[in-house]
């Protein structure tokens, strides 16, 4: 059985969810061979949950220079294991870094990319969901190796326990003239509060939500829900809800399994960025907002009125 | 300074977008076309940077002669000229293969010393074209700008993404990919307009970019898709009216559903 390649995402020695779920998928096209690329000490750290979710092998490729660099590291590591290894595939999250990082090494090794699957097929056909989700799409590399990103949150992750054989194996050295230098790095202050793309439940706001004071009624639902908090564009576009968190075409494309729109009508760019999500419910004063054509339960009425309440019953819910 | 702006014409997000039946390509007549929104804020980008000095901004597309609208765009905001990449053959490129015919266009140009891009189209949503580019060209790629700081020969910019904020640098030549929140682009003015109909754009064949006919198209791409669908409508679920009773209600739905 050929080999696939599975990118592990990691940030501060903790593993991303996504990683869980290219393991899985990686397991439908062959063997997962997980793949890490570090400063020295990262693997040890996460290898009982690659070995969890059923990589029979870890490449450890870890070097002090891979804080530098942004793409550079993992993407020498990864083209010079395709031409070792001879994987069927690689499996890279599609996340910026992930999708810069599987556009260099499909044009490096002439490999085909694919990207952003939202469903990986045994035969290697991946599902797109393109246009905001409006079409859906099956593609396939003609070329012997397939680099594939998979949008986080597609694939159900499946624990299986696997070897997790380590291997070391060289960060080559970054030609400094070709890759840009990393001379500072600020995490974005997130609060607790879980990414966009990761989060299983978003909660997200729009125009009606009115005014950035009043998005405390987003954040509280969102809060007893252990959701991440969304803006549309016209809320985001108000000043109501910094950019980060817009969902949309011209903002994030998410699919958590609870989507709770408040306040937003639903405009063809907001759905763009939302309507894979498993469940949607929405509360809008409008009905005939076009929000409630997607929407799997609706309530027509004051998102004020509303939001404290399923606050309330949420909270209420869980002591 | 010598910029390339790589814009794309997409179809308008505000349409309704659609592959084509027979070999599910963009369908680029079912939509309204324009300039990708990223593209006006790049085209804005390399305006300002060369305003701040000197220099000379060539915008770069390739695509179906359509495509002329955005170039004009581009050169009535006070692009200076543009290089069109247009033939039949280029129909159904792959991402690789556009990535190295942009290349060979770019390398053409004599010394480039800036490339910008968006960092994302609308339509494809590869987000790495750029990367891909600069990885052909052999030079670095400053992805998601949302800042952009060129000193003599070192560029610096504020790369933003969801979970940080990433201060890059290199030395020129190198490609920078711009960010939604880099700036505010501006409208072409009425001379703008006038001026951008005089402005040159050369057209080039595959066979005056000298690419292969072989390294590009459907026919030879490294990826391709099998079949594409309009996703199945999701049907409208149970909607009500608050009464009093409204997040009741959605909570025994969302309980229903194992959510909460």
């Amino acid at each position: 059985m050929a080999e696939v390649l599975v990118l592990v995402e990691h940030s501060a020695g903790e593993i991303k969810k996504v990683t869980d779920e290219l393991l899985t998928a990686a397991a439908r096209l062959g063997e997962p061979s997980a793949v890490v690329v570090g400063t020295p000490g990262t693997a040890s750290k996460l290898k009982s949950r690659l070995a969890a979710y059923g990589a029979a092998k870890v490449y450890v490729a870890e070097s002090d220079q891979v804080d530098d660099y942004l793409s550079a590291p993992a993407v020498g590591v990864l083209t010079a294991l395709v031409e070792s290894a001879q994987p069927g595939a690689v499996l890279i999250a599609s996340s910026p870094d992930g999708k810069e990082i599987a556009g260099k090494l499909a044009v490096r090794t002439g490999s085909g990319l694919l990207s952003d699957a939202v469903d990986l097929a045994d035969d290697g056909t991946a599902t797109h969901s393109v246009f905001g989700g409006s079409y859906l799409a099956k593609s396939k590399a003609t070329t012997p190796v397939a680099v594939i990103t998979v949008r986080a949150g597609s694939i159900d992750a499946v624990e299986v326990q696997g070897a997790a054989a380590e291997q070391a194996v060289e960060v080559p050295a970054v030609n400094a003239g070709t890759a840009a230098k990393i001379i500072e790095r600020r995490p974005i202050e997130g609060g607790d509060r879980p990414e966009l793309a990761e989060a299983s439940v978003i909660v997200s706001g729009g125009r009606g939500v009115g005014s950035a004071d009043n998005f405390q009624v987003v954040e509280k639902l969102a809060d007893s829900l252990g959701a991440a908090v969304g803006a549309s564009r016209a809320a985001v576009d108000s000043g109501y809800y910094p950019h980060q968190f817009q969902v949309g075409q011209t903002g994030k494309t998410v699919s958590p399994q609870l989507y709770v729109a408040l306040g937003i009508s639903g405009a063809i760019q907001h759905r763009a960025g939302m309507q894979t999500s498993r469940t949607i419910v929405a509360v809008n004063k409008d009905p005939e907002a076009p929000i409630f054509e997607i929407a799997d339960f609706g309530v027509v009425g004051d998102l004020f009125t509303i939001a404290p309440q399923l606050t309330e019953a949420v909270t209420k819910r869980k002591t | 300074m010598n910029i390339v702006v790589l814009i794309k014409q997409v179809p308008d997000t505000w349409s309704e977008r659609k592959l084509t039946d027979s070999d599910h390509t963009l369908d680029r007549s079912s939509a309204d076309v324009v300039l990708d929104e990223i593209n006006e804020r790049t085209v804005e980008e390399a305006l300002k940077i060369k305003e701040a000095g000197e220099g000379e901004v060539t915008v770069v597309t390739m695509g179906p002669q359509r495509a002329t609208d955005a170039i004009r765009k581009a050169l009535s905001m006070g692009a200076d000229k543009a290089v069109h990449l247009s033939d039949e053959g280029l129909h159904g490129s792959c991402a690789v293969h556009t990535a190295r015919a942009l290349a060979k266009v770019i390398g053409s140009l004599g010394d480039v010393d800036l490339v910008l891009a968006g960092n994302e189209a609308t339509d494809g949503t590869i987000g790495a074209v750029p990367a891909m580019v600069a990885d052909v060209l052999g030079i670095p790629e400053l992805t998601h700008a949302r800042k952009v700081t060129v000193e003599g020969r070192t560029v610096t910019v504020e790369r933003e993404t969801d979970d940080a904020i990433t201060v890059l640098q290199a030395e020129l030549p190198a490609v920078v990919s711009v960010h939604e929140k880099i700036n505010e682009p501006r409208y072409p003015s009425f001379k703008g307009i006038m001026a951008a109909k005089k402005k040159p754009v050369s057209t080039l064949s595959l066979a005056d970019a000298g690419i292969e006919p072989s390294q590009v198209g459907l026919a030879n791409a490294t990826s391709m898709v099998a079949e594409s669908r309009p996703r199945p409508s999701r049907d409208a679920g149970q909607v009500v009216t608050d009464e009093g009773d409204g997040a009741a209600k959605l909570a025994e739905y969302l309980i229903g559903q194992k959510l909460i």
